[in-house]
């Protein structure tokens, strides 16, 4: 579940980098599976078709979060001419068994993909996203993982 | 005196679950090797053929050892090694 200011910040971000890979990761506090805080990452390698963080900017945003609880519950980075999928180098780096690995297709110039998989042992599985829209900055306070899934899937009456 | 090693969260099964542990050592490769005495299997995910992975980022202090001399970095005691889990990937 992320959220939609989330999702299009990310999208923003792959499109502006775009033709080279776009990275970055989401934080959130730690054991809530919350993606809250977007940080823009530098591509140290500029690169179409390969990705790195900077590995000083890494140990500083890194130090930050934990500093702060946090921890990486989103690493994205965009595929700028090839499908939202996870390369072979992706799951080679793949170690944060607890992220979602979310990739951003920017080929079709139109529309993007965006696609999130879980990456483990060099395992790939694919998951479903919720995108919700959040009015209400409480509903992401400490209401306990229930009670926000129940206020997020509120549907239209069926009348 | 010590070095304190902070573990990433992928290296913790080899501590216990610890985030930091004490070692000793004036190298990065002499604590290396003495992560390896106490927590057995932490060398084998750091080093590969005598020099660092390039799956992990490893900092003494601030510094990126990469950049100050790889494994034979300077280590004093009271420094913190931090290793991190390289963050990267490509499309093939």
């Amino acid at each position: 579940m992320i959220r939609r200011d989330v999702v299009d910040a990310m999208v923003a971000h792959a499109r502006r980098d775009h033709p080279d890979e776009a990275c970055g990761v989401i934080a959130g506090p730690e054991g809530s599976d919350q993606p809250q805080r977007l940080i823009e990452m530098e591509n140290a390698e500029r690169s179409p078709t390969f990705y790195r963080f900077d590995s000083g900017e890494q140990l500083r945003v890194w130090r930050a979060m934990d500093a702060a609880d946090e921890v990486p519950v989103v690493i994205y980075h965009s595929h700028t001419a090839t499908e939202a999928y996870p390369s072979r180098t992706d799951v080679s780096y793949a170690s944060e068994p607890d992220a979602h690995y979310v990739l951003i297709s920017t080929r079709d110039p139109e529309e993007h993909e965006l696609r999130s998989y879980r990456i483990v042992d060099g395992d790939i599985t694919e998951e479903d996203i919720q995108v919700v829209d959040v009015v209400e900055s409480y509903m992401f306070s400490h209401t306990g993982r229930d009670d926000t899934i129940d206020r997020h899937t509120t549907l239209p009456d069926p009348e | 005196m010590a070095v304190t090693v902070s573990i990433p969260t992928i290296l913790r099964t080899h501590t216990g679950g610890e985030k930091s542990v004490q070692v000793s050592g004036s190298t990065l490769s002499e604590v290396i090797d003495s992560l390896e005495a106490d927590h057995a299997g932490l060398k084998g995910r750091l080093v590969k053929e005598g020099t660092l992975h390039r799956f992990v980022n490893v900092y003494v202090n601030d510094e990126d050892v990469r950049f100050t001399g790889g494994l034979e970095a300077k280590v004093a005691d009271g420094d913190t090694v931090t290793i991190l889990p390289a963050v990267a990937g490509g499309m093939r």
